[in-house]
């Protein structure tokens, strides 16, 4: 891990068709907060702003040569990245707008990839508009609309003023069924505080703080241990004190926890040999890990197949050494990753 | 700042006192002479001229970052960020070529010995002949790499997948040489026989054109981004390692079955390599800012620049090879008189 913050933060904006990308790009551009923005957009002429720092982009998601199919990056990000940083100094950060049924694993993977690009750039967030209208349907019909949901580390639900109360509740329970740890904003015309979407440093290693899952306050009184067995295979939605909880069929969370510290000699050959047979599946995965015998926690990330990871800080005087792991993915083998999660404790 | 340490031996040959420091304050992109004048491509909107004798002339060219440039020894192209393709003569007359409406990158450029020049915008390669008529050509992913072929009017266009040869005055269809990966940089090798690519991945590849035969060359620890063919063309240096990597072209299987020269090993990684015009001696930059004179055949060095800091990121020698310039990415540079 080089100096992160002297690494240009990138913002990865995703989003369905006619979520309101381009409102939050304009939004993020035209606000009067004393950055330069550079931002590669795949329709020129979208955005109504002068900026000479604005470069159209190809999507070309390229397949590397390891015999690895989910191991995709983005060619043309790393030719574009590569053209910015002879201007360095001259912008503080970079936005990358995808189009509405891009996949943001190929854009997440080349900054894990890339050593050019991880030496100049580093992962800020991937940032996902939602329209609070037509998610639930898309969530249906649309596999990407599912996949930047589940990989969204900030959800931008949008045009809440065109949904009654309900199916708010009805959409942003459906969101939680899919990925219930990313920040979720309601938003109308994507007003929303810059700060909540920009430099949030989700992929940071060292800001792995916590890996709870977010919930919005209002009209939530109760407590929410939210631990509810995943083991129902069917779509519906069942009431706690108000709000729905849903399981989504195929996309899910995963989350693991033990107080008792676990075997690294067992834990991380088992994490390598999960990421590599089920990296398909999982699209997203973040861990904060107590070994046994080891003062330091141990915190790591990863996007399908590729892991980073490494000592954070030691365990604070009082803190609780307990190991978290998330997993989020498609159709994920729970038992199976469960029953080998459970191997790795040190009993 | 570290002092410099021998890899081996007591004491390596040391000329680092007869380079003339010339500091350009601006962080340098590439170096090419025209005549016994370096012209140093900044990595935004200028070129630096510099004399052997130190003296700094600055020209700017482009209202941007410098994209891309190429020199074929009479005049220096290059492609910028602001759409504009410009040329620069050995008298540092510049005039603009060409001005993308859209102001879309130059991302490439490659020249031909008769005033032919190419250059590529996103997927769409373009030629214009001396004559000034332009010619396009669309490959199905962005281009990598230009290159004319020595020989003829043949335009190799890497990326995604392989490799375009394109014959822009013929009828011919284009010929295709498939290799599966993105291919980011091109050169033809000077007998006309092999084309190599430098790829996205830490490797490079090659065909020989006679029969398309697979070359594979790969190994390396990074990405290859700078080669150089040494005199004659019997060796192909390259970038990417902690020494420099020379895969020998004298046979005609090119380096099938054989194993590359490593040369110069040093704590940093080789960010540049330059061969010398007419000797078995090539330039050999670094990361940490060394650079290096390597002989071919025994690999015996002399020191030319201590460690610096910024990785080097121009080399080049004069045509007659008594002159050698070299710039790094943090503004420093120096032109040495053999």
């Amino acid at each position: 891990m080089a100096e992160a913050s002297q690494k240009i933060p990138v913002t990865v904006l995703t989003g369905y068709l006619g979520a309101g990308k381009t409102t939050l790009l304009n939004r993020i551009l035209s606000e009067n907060h004393g950055k330069k923005y550079a931002v590669i957009v795949n329709e020129f002429g979208e955005i109504g702003i002068d900026n000479d720092l604005i470069i159209g982009a190809d999507e070309e998601v390229f397949e590397m040569n390891n015999g690895c199919v989910c191991c995709t990056v983005r060619g043309d990000l790393v030719r574009i990245l590569d053209g910015l940083m002879k201007r360095k100094g001259k912008f503080d950060a970079i936005i990358v707008e995808t189009t509405g049924l891009a996949d943001p694993a190929p854009v997440a993977q080349t900054f894990f990839v890339d050593e050019d690009v991880q030496k100049n750039a580093r992962l800020d967030a991937v940032v996902t508009v939602a329209d609070a209208k037509w998610l639930s349907d898309r969530l249906k019909d649309a596999p990407e609309a599912k996949n930047q949901i589940a990989f969204a580390d900030v959800i931008v639900l949008n045009k809440t003023d065109l949904v009654s109360k309900a199916e708010l509740a009805e959409v942003e329970a459906r969101i939680r069924g899919i990925n219930p740890y990313a920040k979720l904003h309601r938003t109308e015309r994507c007003k929303v505080q810059l700060s909540d979407v920009l430099e949030r440093g989700a992929f940071d290693l060292d800001r792995i703080l916590e890996i709870e899952p977010d919930f919005l306050e209002t009209g939530d009184d109760h407590d929410h241990d939210h631990h509810h067995g995943h083991d129902h295979h069917h779509d519906h939605g069942h009431s706690h004190g108000g709000l729905k909880h849903y399981h989504d069929e195929d996309m899910q969370s995963l989350s693991l926890r033990s107080d008792k510290p676990l075997d690294p000699t067992t834990f991380m050959p088992w994490l390598q040999q999960l990421v590599a047979s089920e990296g398909q599946k999982i699209l997203r995965s973040k861990g904060i890990l107590a070994f046994a015998g080891d003062d330091d926690r141990y915190v790591f990330q990863g996007v399908h197949m590729m892991l980073e990871g490494d000592h954070q800080r030691k365990w604070k005087d009082g803190e609780k050494r307990e190991s978290r792991v998330v997993f989020i993915g498609r159709e994920l083998p729970e038992q199976a990753i469960r029953d080998g999660f459970e191997r790795c404790i040190v009993s | 700042m570290k002092d410099f340490d021998a890899p081996d031996g007591p004491s390596i040959v040391s000329i680092t006192d007869r380079v003339k420091l010339t500091p350009l304050g601006a962080a340098v992109g590439s170096v090419h002479f025209l005549g016994d004048r370096a012209f140093f491509v900044g990595a935004e909107e200028t070129i630096a001229i510099v004399t052997a004798d130190g003296e700094i002339t600055r020209t700017p060219v482009h209202g941007g970052a410098i994209l891309c440039a190429a020199s074929d020894g009479k005049r220096i192209v290059t492609g910028g960020d602001d759409g504009k393709l410009v040329t620069i003569d050995a008298k540092g007359e510049t005039s603009t070529i060409v001005t993308d409406a859209k102001r879309r990158w130059i991302d490439n450029v490659a020249l031909h010995g008769e005033g032919t020049v190419a250059w590529s915008v996103g997927k769409t390669a373009f030629v214009r002949g001396a004559k000034g008529e332009d010619k396009t050509f669309e490959v199905p992913s962005t281009v990598g790499g230009l290159a004319f072929a020595p020989k003829g009017v043949r335009l190799a266009i890497a990326h995604y997948n392989g490799v375009t040869l394109w014959f822009p005055n013929m009828a011919a269809n284009p010929e295709f040489l498939e290799w599966a990966g993105s291919h980011l940089a091109v050169m033809f090798s000077p007998d006309n026989k092999f084309l190599v690519t430098a790829m996205h991945e830490a490797a490079m590849h090659g065909w020989r054109l006679a029969d398309s035969r697979h070359m594979r060359m790969s190994g390396y620890p990074g990405r290859v981004r700078s080669m150089s063919w040494s005199a004659g063309g019997k060796g192909l240096a390259t970038s990417g390692a902690d020494s420099v990597i020379v895969w020998p072209f004298t046979s005609k299987d090119g380096p099938m079955g054989k194993e590359p020269a490593m040369l110069a090993p040093m704590p940093a990684r080789v960010s540049v390599v330059a061969c010398h015009p007419k000797n078995d001696i090539m330039a050999v930059g670094y990361s940490d800012g060394v650079v290096l004179m390597v002989r071919l055949d025994d690999g015996a060095e002399i020191l030319v620049r201590r460690t610096g800091g910024a990785p080097i990121s121009g080399l080049a020698w004069n045509a007659k090879g008594t002159l050698l310039a070299f710039g790094a990415e943090d503004g420093d540079a120096g032109i040495l008189e053999m």
